[in-house]
């Protein structure tokens, strides 16, 4: 066995890893559970927030997570409009369709940013981004500290807005009962566009969370949403509670996987256990039995 | 003065299946109105149709001398013409309390606290379970609750699709008398039902539709003294 000295450390690094999947995956699962599919763009959407991070950097000097508080609101209208005036009626109320509609879309936006960034891999630098900080036996980065902060913080609002607001409560309506939702007087176009608005805004703010430590290239966010698929399938489709406790504990497992397999092989833990939940629990941990 | 509700010729369909073959009704201010007719004869298209869910292919609705036959749902909520949909169609994933919140998200948002109090009053069932999920009340309550959630708008015409549907012969009676109560309240009603018996004791006025047309149409009593009647539905 490993001393507590170094499984400590694995551990909160693991759940720090964890939270931006978790955010990834809130964005995912929320855009799931509301609209009822898998949303394709996921992946390509993020590499857009990256970018457009990097080159809030870049261009106009913004540190990311200063650049987040601008990027947040552009990219829940951005995915508001997607949805209500791209996917939407492109769909014609199938769900099928909706499903194509966003695997065109996460080719064209892929395709656009390899064109006009070509396939260069790019990071920036920032000087606090090899800071550390000491929490008992641990030294824990501080970007993956003020991640993970964010990201709690950004589940709490979520989960506030969903609680107590009408907008909050119509989508949770919508999920379930589009029609008695349409009778009350619920506009479920209006209603399909704000959720992908917030599942979109969600991915502007892992995108900030991430670029002072990761790079940038027109296919980074794919790896993300990869492990975010198994976060979502492992904390139940459409659970939000589901998507914040499996992102967590997918990044303490690949943590532990890196630590007892070697680095290189840290992701293998997290598919062994996607398959085994897939052969046990279909329905995820935390999801509702069909 | 003009009828609250007024539709002319109504056809609506899905594709080139045509489920309503012209229709006219009407529903004067604070006037309770039954649609009756068995399985599959259009109510629910009918429904459906006044409350902006569905298309009509021919004719006009008119709500308080308004047209209203191209609104979408949430417009027609807005002016005040609720329908509480066959199948109750509460969300179940939601508190007894959010439920009714809901029901004024379009209309009478301002009154929303005052309302609820109305409609905890009108059904102390609800108002014991306030904090339950909606999807673990009775078939009675949730459609109470249903009920509840469409008075929540200040409706100034109250569709019920249905109401009596898998209910025991008691909460029916107690839900029509309720009702009733409503009605009285000055609130039009439009109850659409298969209880034909019940719902005439319960109306003024009622039309019968049977294959998408009206075949009978008239004052309650007269209704129910008419031997077609009694043949179609009564089997008598």
């Amino acid at each position: 066995m490993l001393s507590s000295v170094i499984l400590i450390p694995a551990v909160l690094n693991g759940l720090m890893t964890g939270a931006v999947y978790a955010l990834i995956a809130l964005g995912l699962t929320l855009i799931y559970g509301v609209l009822h599919i898998i949303n394709f763009a996921h992946g390509a959407l993020l590499t857009a927030a990256m970018f457009a991070a990097f080159f809030a950097h870049q261009w106009l000097g913004l540190d990311p997570y200063i650049a987040a508080i601008g990027l947040t609101p552009i990219f829940f209208g951005l995915g508001y409009g997607l949805q209500r005036f791209i996917i939407g009626p492109a769909a014609h109320g199938e769900d099928r369709n909706i499903l194509l509609v966003t695997l065109g879309l996460a080719v064209v936006i892929e395709n656009a940013l390899l064109y006009a960034f070509r396939a260069d891999t790019r990071t920036i630098n920032l000087p606090y981004a090899f800071n550390v900080i000491e929490v008992g036996s641990a030294f824990l980065a501080v970007p993956r500290v003020i991640a993970f902060v964010v990201v709690i913080a950004v589940a709490i609002a979520l989960w506030l807005i969903m609680r107590w607001t009408d907008t909050g409560k119509a989508i949770r309506a919508v999920a379930k009962e589009k029609l008695g939702a349409e009778l009350s007087g619920i506009d479920v176009a209006h209603i399909y566009a704000v959720t992908f608005g917030l599942g979109t805004a969600c991915l502007a703010i892992a995108a900030c969370l991430l670029l002072p430590t990761y790079y940038v290239n027109p296919t980074a966010g794919n790896a993300f949403v990869l492990i975010a698929f198994t976060i979502v399938v492992l904390g139940g489709m459409g659970s939000v509670t589901g998507a914040l406790i499996g992102g967590l504990f997918v990044g303490v497992v690949e943590s532990m996987s890196g630590l007892y397999l070697g680095e290189s092989l840290g992701q293998i833990g997290i598919f062994v256990m996607f398959i085994l939940v897939l052969l046990f629990r279909p329905s995820g941990l935390l999801g509702e039995r069909t | 003065m003009p009828d609250l509700l007024a539709i002319k010729g109504l056809r609506t369909g899905y594709g080139p299946t045509e489920i309503l073959r012209g229709v006219d009704l009407t529903v004067g201010d604070a006037e309770i109105v039954a649609v009756l007719g068995s399985n599959g004869t259009g109510k629910s298209t009918l429904n459906r149709t006044i409350s902006g869910v569905l298309r009509a292919s021919h004719g006009t609705i008119q709500f308080q001398g308004a047209s209203i036959t191209s609104d979408t749902p949430a417009k027609i909520v807005a002016r005040g013409l609720i329908h509480v949909p066959e199948g109750r169609r509460i969300f179940p994933n939601l508190t007894v309390r959010e439920n009714l919140d809901l029901g004024a998200y379009r209309r009478a948002r301002a009154r929303r606290p005052a309302n609820r109090e109305r409609v905890f009053f009108i059904f102390p069932r609800l108002a014991e379970r306030h904090s339950q999920l909606a999807g673990s009340l009775s078939g009675g309550e949730q459609q109470m609750l249903a009920i509840g959630r469409g008075l929540m708008a200040e409706p100034r015409l109250l569709i019920l699709d249905e109401p009596s549907l898998g209910l025991s012969p008691l909460l029916v009676e107690e839900l029509f008398a309720l009702i009733k109560s409503i009605n009285a309240d000055g609130i039009a009603v439009l109850l659409v039902e298969q209880n034909v018996v019940q719902s005439l004791e319960l109306v003024q006025r009622a039309y019968i539709l049977d294959n998408g047309v009206f075949v009978l149409q008239g004052s309650a009593e007269d209704i129910r003294n008419n031997p077609d009647l009694k043949r179609t539905f009564l089997g008598m």
